[in-house]
């Protein structure tokens, strides 16, 4: 057992570089991130735990675009339909930033031959992104910019030295050895976290990004907005829930889940599969929406086409997903329009920085998530670019070491043998997760004792449980999770009210005691504490 | 769940090794991959949508099926998504057709929006 995955010493190092920026990860967020940077004039490398242009939340699905003409009454109205539902905790500051960005960037893509539909007069409508599409594009872009891409080399540990963050180290998925890069400056946009559920594109996606962060000593802001699940028939990993707007849902006997809803009525589904089985049928449409339907996500009717089943006037089994983060809005708490964490050279964007800012306590999907990624990608790769130029020549020579709290073996023996402890882990954090009881209904009773649960899965991992694993890459997914779960349940536990997409069935009312956002941090100990009172701001109510 | 890699189609490029997001597959050189860490496979179709030959089939089931390869390649479902999407040879993106906005526009008129 040895405790740092980067150690000079090691002959086994596969591949070795030094960069002005690293971006770790290679979804929407990284992608725009690393375009940015390298067009400041920094050499940048991109790290994907998967590949960068078919890995994360957007590629196999796509997105609805937060895309609005700059214009004051336009914005004024996007920015205020969603203020309520996230809880008042969002950022018109913000909001108004990543509003222009988004609007700039999406034109970009126009630029760069994205193929946006035509509307009847020959405009386009540039609301919606198909994830496949664009982000073949954006690798297409990325390579262009003269960025480095490694793909299959999730990054499992931050290297820091007493300026700041110098770079990471990782594996090579394809022979289990290391690499490692030296960098100036590195920008976090490994996604959220899901909980290995299946949810579409999202198993790569297991709170790395976070414990990188915190174990550079960065905050997590809004962890306790990460609970989000998303419908999805049983058999099925295409968790697309907008078409569910216009469902029915039923009971076994065909009689109506009474209040069952796509957008309000999710609880009611939630609280019927406890006991029961759901069953959908998309029955509130017409034959003109059901055929541009088809045309609008191809994807939504994939598994239906193969099984056979006709959605509009079949019924399906349907269950809820754990999407955790993913469409939730919680992350790394960064501190200013850069995207900077409180480390120096640290970076975070996309899903793994925080979204409050934008959505405040709710997001659900509906666009803001792909504004997010690409403006705050944007922002960070700028920013990140600026400050590794400006270190100077002596960056190169810094005498970093890495910092991971998660002990890893030395031993890189492909095989694999002694994983299963790795899935007891994953096993474990799933069913603290995953429950509805615990996660969505949540209240002091169920959060606490599974709090401890957890903590004293963290504890067995910090001394050694995982420590011989052979597979680096899992054991680190599942120490992530673990960690991510135990932040969302201490804010969820200091989080006395029912405030977005947090609800307390203790504390059922939105408090304004409580409107702020909530920091939590910390390994062993974790540490939670208010960022900043908004209650005293002009337009916020709580 | 990824299902099957025909061998009869396959041409052994390695594109599903280098996008699989998840590291399923292995490839021995010139020889067409195996599917060989089946239980990582996450449904995310994006092998199909790349197959530059429409070799491969994801079953829409996230748990492991028995299924029949005559079956599969008879019923013409594979390489059904990439046609979807548009991709491939003599074709056009589909994202040119999608009619999104049609679905804003209703959503924009229901209650609470
Ligand atoms: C089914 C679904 C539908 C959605 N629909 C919408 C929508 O309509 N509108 C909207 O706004 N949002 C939507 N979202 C949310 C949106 O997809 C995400 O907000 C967006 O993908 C975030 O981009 P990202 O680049 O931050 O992360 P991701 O796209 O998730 O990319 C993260 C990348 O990081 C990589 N990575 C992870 N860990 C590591 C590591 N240790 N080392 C290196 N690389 C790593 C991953 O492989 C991945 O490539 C949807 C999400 C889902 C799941």
């Amino acid at each position: 057992m040895s405790k740092h995955l980067y150690n000079k010493a090691i002959k086994e190092t596969e591949r070795e570089a030094d960069a002005d920026v690293l971006v770790i990860g290679g979804g929407p967020s990284g992608a725009w991130a690393a375009i940015t940077a390298a067009a400041k004039g920094a050499r940048v490398i991109l790290v994907d735990k998967g590949y960068c242009g078919t890995s994360g939340a957007t590629a196999p699905s796509g997105t609805g675009v937060w895309y609005i003409n700059p214009t004051p009454e336009e914005q004024e109205a996007a920015m205020k339909s969603r203020e309520a539902m996230g809880g008042y905790l969002a950022d018109r500051k913000w909001m108004l930033s990543v509003l222009n960005r988004t609007f700039s960037n999406v034109n970009l893509l126009d630029s760069w031959g994205y193929p946006f539909p035509l509307n009847d007069s020959g405009g386009k409508h540039r609301k919606s992104l198909q994830g496949p599409e664009y982000m073949r594009l954006m690798r297409k872009q990325v390579k262009k910019a003269g960025v480095t891409i490694w793909d299959h080399s999730p990054a499992l540990e931050l290297l820091k030295d007493e300026h700041g963050i110098g770079g990471a180290a990782g594996v090579v998925s394809a022979t289990g050895n290391q690499w490692v890069v030296k960098a100036g400056a590195v920008i976090i946009a490994s996604g959220g976290c899901a909980f290995l559920s299946k949810a579409l594109g999202c198993n790569v996606l297991t709170g790395d990004g976070y414990l990188l962060a915190a174990e550079a000593g960065a905050s997590l802001s809004g962890m306790e907005f990460s609970n989000a699940y998303a419908i999805a028939p049983v058999f099925s990993s295409v968790t697309k829930t907008a078409f569910y707007t216009w469902a029915s849902f039923y009971h076994e006997d065909g009689t109506i889940v009474e209040g069952a809803g796509s957008q309000k009525g999710r609880s009611v589904i939630a609280r019927t599969l406890q006991t029961e089985p759901v069953y959908a049928r998309l029955d509130k449409t017409n034959e003109d929406m059901q055929k541009w339907m088809r045309k609008a996500q191809p994807n939504f009717f994939l598994p239906f086409d193969r099984l056979g089943i006709n959605p509009f006037t079949d019924k399906f089994p349907i269950t809820l997903r754990l999407e955790g983060t993913v469409r939730g809005t919680g992350g790394i708490h960064i501190l200013n329009e850069k995207c900077e964490t409180a480390i120096p050279g640290l970076y975070a964007a996309g899903d793994a920085a925080t979204r409050q800012l934008i959505c405040g306590g709710f997001t659900g999907g509906g666009s803001h998530n792909a504004a997010w990624a690409m403006s705050s990608g944007s922002f960070a790769g700028e920013a990140a670019g600026e400050y590794a130029l400006n270190l100077g020549q002596n960056a190169a020579h810094r005498n970093v070491t890495g910092i991971s709290s998660t002990p890893f073996t030395s031993k890189t023996d492909k095989n694999h043998q002694n994983n299963q402890v790795v899935k007891e882990v994953i096993k474990d954090v799933q069913a603290e997760v995953t429950p509805f009881e615990i996660n969505l209904f949540r209240n002091v009773k169920n959060l606490k004792p599974s709090l401890q649960r957890l903590d004293s899965i963290w504890n067995d991992i910090r001394s050694g449980k995982l420590a011989d694993v052979s597979n680096r890459v899992k054991a680190r997914e599942s120490a992530a999770m673990t960690a991510t779960a135990r932040w969302m349940y201490s804010s969820a536990l200091e989080r006395k009210e029912t405030r977005g997409m947090h609800k307390r069935t203790d504390y059922k009312e939105q408090n304004p005691d409580f409107h702020y956002r909530l920091l939590t941090g910390g390994l062993d100990h974790i540490c939670t504490r208010p960022e900043q009172n908004l209650l005293h701001r002009e337009g916020v109510k709580g | 769940m990824i299902e099957l890699i025909s061998e009869s189609k396959c041409i052994s490029c390695g594109l599903c090794v280098s996008v699989c997001p998840t590291n399923v597959f292995e490839q021995k050189k010139g020889e067409v991959p195996v599917i060989s860490r089946k239980d990582d496979c996450q449904t995310c179709f994006m092998c199909e949508v790349y197959c530059p030959v429409d070799a491969m089939y994801v079953s829409p089931n996230i748990e492991e099926e028995v299924i029949d390869e005559n079956q599969i390649v008879q019923s013409g479902i594979m390489g059904s998504y990439r046609k979807e999407l548009g991709w491939g040879k003599g074709r056009s993106s589909s994202a040119a057709l999608d009619a999104s906005y049609k679905m804003f526009r209703l959503m924009s008129k229901l209650p609470g929006h």
